[in-house]
């Protein structure tokens, strides 16, 4: 949350504090997604290879770091698991075996579920006779109710 | 003649046309007939991620059992993404016990229950395995010679590991099959890289800006033109070079071709002209020159 | 049993601190215990093997007159021998002592179930109680020791072992599978932390092993054969066709000058040619060549020999067929080193097939003043001298998914060394190193990595997602963990810290030594912790990366302890062996020879004129293996007999 103080912005939350580290969330990813976030030691080769990290306001890795300490509302407010293209170079490549794709479909699915995204996808009859059934009906299963 | 059951999927009946009418003639050459499923529905495009819904994975497994039911037991698809589907759809269903149950559970209204026993074949595991590339080559001569294709697989033909049709990271088919149509195979850095997949509905911006890095790559390979084998990858890459040419001012567009397209050019086949109104970057040159050559 | 006395047994409980005493309710174990009969004592301690603890069990030995003795506490494996020692400075025959395990098998396993723990406890011990009453005094038999021992592996741990047991006075053969002896040591250009030239510190070791009298360097040989155990083993060693007379050889070089066949040189990991008549380096040892059968013109094509006119020493020898030779030795040292996982294991990375994407033993070479490029770093595409290094770390290590699970230990080092050393040759050329984690846990170790840091070396936390050739820069996509940002460098050249892994020909040595891998290959101790240098066969000792990766100072260490433990043994005259090993009722054998091929050691043979089964008591292990094959029950294991163990389990049921 960014607050202004004598023309200085400042953020009023720094710090992770104890009682925002709930494991429950992470527990919840991993029953939707099968994969086990703790397992996580941070080599980042998932964002390496993301084709789609460039656009992303926060790394794959650090969403699976910002999970293993419950801090829900920042990724919820991330627009990573909306740009994700679910091409499982991160999951295939992960040292550890952690479905990371696998595991941002869980997050894209319980905010989908929450009904608390804004993300509907909205197409035009002019997108959908520009796009190809295989592009609509593949973006209405990954980024719409 | 060998029949095979075949499974076009959505697109290849809509913007893809050419991709099947081509896959056909190309097939009809080598020997195969492709006999469409008497009733086929939408595989769901994309394999459900979400492992606590197994209602996804309906739509995949009727279409396997569409398939026993028909008598089959090997289903042929052209599209990378019905590919995949199908395939992990039914290793769930033979290796899932509990996802097993439910989804027979669902499946209860059918004639006859499923069995796990439909295989998947894709073109290219169809050209590589059961007709070889050396039958292919003898049979193409120096088909394409002279062309240089830049393979480009996507995702859903390599990813997850063990599911694909090769080697995950270090892949060899397509360029196999490239050289066995006489042309020349681009050491195409980008081959396994996303195209952005369906962002193209949401964001055909990023989508573009994937075409173009992806296209770019080609072109530093020297490659005459980008081969597919998944129609979105296909719209992606050659629809979004729209997008890609108004936002930067010095790409340069690129011919995409279905493999197909390529593959009945190197058996002469005559490239038919409503092929090309699918197609965004002109294809005409590089067709004159592949034509020239076959 | 005839004429035993009244069994008097003691029984001991320890604590282990909480770890038994935290979950198992000793109080009533001691209760318990007391009311089993023939118990004549049953107490605790909280260390029981702590010196006051075995002064306890010395005491109520001599004050209750006690002949037989149940220790309660670990595993046997890591304190039965402290008892039976113990119990021996008491007068108690060793033997009769025997331990029942409540920790790993009981306290541990149970933390959550006290209770339930305890009753489980009180029924381990009961077992004990009934085996040990039948437990007969055993006493050791020695066996004489060859002092000779055999060093498989001539890199630095094998040279450092030979060295040290020849200096000690013994004799020693060292066996080297290539040419020549120096391992992948004698490839490094310079060693960390210190910057010491490998070759200047390596090279007169190499000599003295050259010149030793004591030491029989065996080069361009492979151990082919082992019979026989601790003190006595007999060893078929391969001296393979070099196709060069080494004896009449003076080591002139005159034969690789004039070859006119030149292939890539393992040595220099493809990077330089050698002749197809070779020694792997000019420093080699023993300095003569060996022909190299699948290039040379003469063994392909029957031409050429023009090695064979221009010696004068006439040492070529077309014909000359491996030999087979036979050593007595009293002790092994397993020092067979590593090797790096291949490149072409790694797709993302290239698959091997990136001319200038190399591994980093092939990057040592390039920085070796005797390297293929005198020491000049020239990327291997086009000599070019690359602007801009990536070193990327664990390039296959502790990835369990797919690859190695472990840590390759030295590479955060060496691939500091290298940016380093390549920053000190190429002026202006930038190297930037891309790791997980720094693992610099060495003496001056991550003082030399604040050395590297502060000289710019630019290392980013981060493991790399791809590299790939772009026209003739190498492409490395990678992340910085730390800012959360993507990273792409356009790199002239990538060094790949591949994962160590054993030599792939262990499997086959593993079949002849008879000793243990584990699940990646590496030999395994035998205890990782008490006894780290041994095998599970007497008289096999470890030495380096063989067992678990290592860099060179811990490699010397522990070939310097391996030989500290060769050097103990045959500072005995005789051997005590172990008496805990099986007879043969002889009325009861029938001769049928089963247990001869149940048997693992070759301890056992069949007596042709007898029609009975001898038992060679100074191979068995006492494993038990033949007490299971007999039909008749004529094997029987010296104090753990069938009666012995049908009674520990009537006490369960």
């Amino acid at each position: 949350m960014l607050k202004e103080k004598g023309g200085l912005s400042y953020n009023t939350k720094m710090e992770i504090e104890t009682m925002d580290i709930k494991s429950e969330f992470a527990e919840r990813i991993s029953e939707i997604s099968g994969a086990n976030l703790f397992k996580c030691y941070q080599c980042g080769k998932c964002s390496a290879g993301c084709p789609m990290a460039e656009s992303m306001d926060i790394l794959p890795n650090q969403i699976v770091r910002l999970a293993q300490l419950g801090q829900w509302d920042e990724i919820q407010n991330s627009n990573t698991p909306w740009i994700c293209a679910a091409c499982l170079a991160c999951s295939v490549r992960c040292p550890r075996g952690i479905q990371i794709a696998e595991a941002i479909e869980a997050v894209r699915q319980i905010c989908l579920r929450n009904r608390n995204s804004e993300r509907r996808l909205g197409l035009s009859d002019e997108q959908i006779k520009e796009l190809p059934p295989i592009a609509i009906i593949s973006a209405y299963r990954k980024i719409a109710e | 003649m060998t029949k095979l059951l075949y499974y076009p999927g959505c697109t290849l009946k809509a913007d893809a046309q050419h991709f099947e009418e081509s896959a056909m003639c190309a097939l009809k050459e080598l020997g195969f007939e492709l006999q469409e499923l008497e009733r086929w529905n939408c595989c769901g495009t994309v394999f459900s991620l979400a492992t606590d819904n197994t209602m996804f994975h309906l739509a995949p497994l009727r279409n396997l059992l569409r398939t026993r039911e028909e008598g089959g037991d090997k289903l042929f698809t052209l599209c990378s993404m019905c590919y995949n589907t199908l395939k992990r759809a039914n290793k769930l269903f033979n290796e899932d016990p509990e996802k097993n149950d439910k989804v027979r559970k669902a499946m209860y209204e059918e004639a006859i229950a499923y069995d796990g026993k439909t295989q998947t074949l894709h073109l290219l595991s169809l050209l590589r395995d059961e007709v070889g590339f050396d039958t292919l080559k003898n049979k193409i001569g120096k088909g394409l010679n002279g062309i240089k294709l830049a393979p480009y697989y996507g995702c859903m033909l390599l990813r997850p590991d063990g599911l694909g049709v090769d080697n995950m990271e270090h892949p060899r088919v397509f360029e196999d099959l490239i050289r066995a149509m006489g042309a020349e195979a681009a050491d195409f850095p980008f081959r396994a890289e996303c195209c952005g997949s369906y962002q193209t509905a949401q964001q055909p911006e990023i989508v573009a800006e994937r075409t173009r890095l992806i296209i770019g790559s080609a072109r530093k390979c020297g490659a005459d033109a980008v081969a597919v084998s998944c129609p979105l990858c296909a719209f992606n890459l050659d629809q979004r070079q729209a997008i890609a040419a108004r936002l930067h001012s010095d790409f340069e567009l690129m011919p995409v071709l279905y493999i197909t397209e390529c593959l009945c050019l190197a058996l002469g086949i005559e490239f038919k002209e409503p092929w090309k109104a699918f197609h965004y970057a002109p294809v005409d040159a590089v067709i004159r020159k592949m034509e020239k050559k076959a | 049993m005839k004429g035993s006395p009244i069994k008097k047994i003691g029984v001991l409980i320890c604590h282990c601190g909480k770890n038994i005493a935290g979950t198992l309710d000793i109080p009533e174990l001691i209760r318990g215990a007391a009311a089993l009969p023939d118990v004549a004592f049953a107490g605790d301690y909280k260390y029981m093997c702590s010196q006051p603890g075995q002064e306890l069990l010395k005491e109520k030995i001599k004050e209750f007159g006690l002949n037989s003795v149940v220790v309660a506490a670990c595993t046997p494996n890591l304190h039965e021998p402290t008892f039976r020692k113990a119990a021996a400075e008491a007068g108690l025959n060793p033997y009769c002592v025997e331990m029942a395990n409540i920790r790993e098998q009981c306290a541990w396993v149970h933390q959550n179930n006290g209770h339930s723990a305890t009753e489980k406890a009180l029924q381990i011990i009961a077992m004990m109680v009934k085996k040990v009453a039948q437990n007969s005094p055993l006493f050791e038999a020695s066996i004489p020791i060859v002092k000779r021992a055999l060093i498989i592996g001539g890199g630095i741990a094998g040279m450092q072992a030979a060295l040290d047991i020849a200096d000690a006075g013994y004799e020693a053969i060292l066996v080297e599978r290539e040419p020549s002896i120096g391992g992948h040591m004698a490839q490094l250009s310079e060693t960390f932390p210190t910057l010491d030239c490998a070759q200047c510190i390596l090279t007169p070791k190499m000599v003295s092993i050259g010149s030793h009298p004591r030491i029989r360097l065996l080069a361009y040989s492979e151990v082919r054969g082992l019979e026989g155990y601790v003190g006595n083993f007999k060893v078929k060693i391969e001296r393979k066709s070099s196709g060069v007379d080494w004896d009449k050889c003076t080591g002139c070089g005159i034969c690789m000058e004039k070859c006119p066949t030149k292939v890539p040189g393992e040595f220099d990991r493809g990077l330089g040619k050698r002749k197809a008549i070779y020694t792997p380096f000019p420093q080699a040892v023993p300095n003569k060549p060996v022909i190299d059968k699948a290039n040379c013109l003469y063994y392909k094509k029957g031409v050429c020999r023009i090695c064979e006119k221009n010696c004068e020493a006439r040492a070529i020898n077309f014909q000359q067929e491996p030999q087979i030779i036979e050593e007595d030795v009293g002790a092994i040292v397993v020092a067979t080193g590593y090797d790096l996982y291949s490149t072409e294991n790694l797709g993302e990375y290239g698959a091997g097939e990136i001319p200038d994407v190399i591994d980093s033993l092939a990057f040592e070479r390039l920085l070796s003043a005797s390297g293929p490029t005198s020491g000049e770093v020239r990327r291997p595409s086009d000599g070019k001298i690359p602007k801009s290094v990536v070193f990327i770390h664990c390039a296959g290590s502790r990835d369990p998914e797919k690859h190695k699970p472990y840590c390759s230990r030295i590479c955060c080092m060496y691939s500091t060394k290298q940016a380093l050393l390549y920053k000190h040759a190429v002026h202006g050329g930038q190297p930037y190193l891309f790791y997980i984690d720094i693992r610099s846990g060495g003496k001056n170790y991550e003082e030399f990595v604040e050395r590297a840091q502060s000289e710019g070396v630019i290392y980013t936390r981060g493991k790399v997602g791809r590299v790939y050739q772009e026209g003739d820069k190498v492409i490395v996509q990678g992340v910085d963990t730390l800012l959360g940002k993507p990273m792409k460098i356009e790199a002239d050249m990538v060094v790949l810290a591949m994962a160590m892994q054993p030599q792939l020909t262990t499997p086959e040595l593993r079949r002849i030594l008879k000793i243990t891998t584990d699940i990646h290959g590496f030999w395994t101790e035998a205890h990782p912790k008490m006894n780290p240098l041994g095998t599970t066969t007497r008289g096999i000792y470890l030495a380096g990366c063989g067992q678990a990766p290592r860099d060179i100072p811990d490699t010397v260490s522990q070939a310097s302890g391996a030989a500290g433990k060769v050097i103990g043994l045959f500072s005995q005259n005789e051997l005590p062996l172990d008496p805990m090993t099986v007879y043969v009722e002889e009325d009861l054998c029938a001769g049928c020879g089963l247990c001869v091929a149940a048997c693992s050691y070759e301890a056992r043979s069949l007596d042709p004129q007898k029609r009975i089964v001898l038992v060679n008591a100074a191979l068995c292990q006492g494993c038990g293996a033949c007490m299971i094959a007999c039909p008749n029950g004529a094997t029987i294991h010296k104090n753990f007999s069938r009666k012995q163990i049908l009674n520990m389990v009537d006490v369960l049921t």
